[in-house]
């Protein structure tokens, strides 16, 4: 017999959500821009951070954590430019930012690691042993 | 989550296919004209300084990067902004420039070019002789 459960997916809204998806993607212009753009990985016990930070000199970007949540900010400062020199094309931003990210677990800062390099930063954070799930043993009684 | 800044245009794939597998980005650039000559500034974060390849031929310029991103190990990724890859962007000059005299540094991801004026291209005049 014939299910027709085998013919259609899961779920019959994907193909309609990737499209939609994709729309938004294309449509960025109108969105407002982040900086840095972070991408965050992760599993149970670490997490990692790794931001584009082109430009910033790396003591001019403070990390910090406060329980679960670490904070990037600093600033990008516009180069000094010769005199008589003018601005021909300008596609590059300066200023100030700041980016909250919200990790799965509270974050001590001994065991945050910060490596930067060619304008990527990356940041390594383990999850305190304290705070990791623990398995209860349950007793006879 | 904040941020002062103005706005930066996207970055749009030149290509879409490459052969290293990753995706080919046009790095953001500013031009700059100085008194010596123009000042070219890209950005291209995670490329790494001898990673970069400028040629000058035939009044075209162009800047090829190739960037280095290892993904973490072990780790899924929970939140993706970006997409790394590597870097290519092609300058139409107005006047030649001497290959020799052109200086690349590369700081932090970004590259600076200073293009300075050559002297011999001084516009010669031919004088005409009456016959």
């Amino acid at each position: 017999m014939l299910n027709p459960m085998t013919l259609y997916p899961a779920d019959p809204f994907a193909l309609l959500r990737r499209v939609s998806e994709a729309l938004n993607r294309a449509s960025f212009s109108t969105a407002a821009p982040v900086f840095p753009a972070v991408n965050v990985w992760q599993n149970d016990e670490a997490a990692a951070i790794i931001a584009e930070v082109p430009g910033v000199e790396p003591q001019d970007i403070d990390i910090s954590v406060k329980d679960d949540v670490l904070t990037i900010a600093g600033e990008r400062r516009a180069p000094d430019l010769p005199e008589g020199a003018s601005w021909q094309r300008r596609e590059r931003a300066f200023g100030r930012f700041s980016r909250a990210i919200r990790l799965p677990f509270r974050v001590d800062s001994d065991l945050v690691e910060a490596r930067f390099a060619d304008g990527v930063l990356r940041i390594a954070v383990r999850r305190p042993e304290a705070d990791r799930p623990r398995r209860i043993e349950i007793k006879a009684g | 989550m904040s941020t002062e800044l103005t706005a930066t245009p996207a970055q749009t794939p030149a290509a879409p296919e490459t052969t290293r597998g990753v995706p080919v980005w046009r790095p953001l650039t500013d031009v700059v004209e100085t008194r010596d000559g123009p000042m070219l500034v890209l950005e291209m974060p995670g490329v790494a300084p001898e990673d970069v390849e400028v040629t000058l031929e035939k009044r075209v310029l162009t800047v090829r990067g190739r960037g280095r991103n290892p993904q973490p190990e072990n780790l899924r990724p929970a939140h993706l902004e970006y997409e790394p890859g590597d870097y290519e962007r092609a300058f139409a000059l107005s006047e030649d420039f001497d290959a020799e005299r052109i200086e690349a540094v590369m700081r932090n991801g970004v590259l600076t070019l200073s293009l300075p004026r050559a002297a011999e291209a001084q516009p010669r005049t031919i004088r005409v002789k009456a016959a």
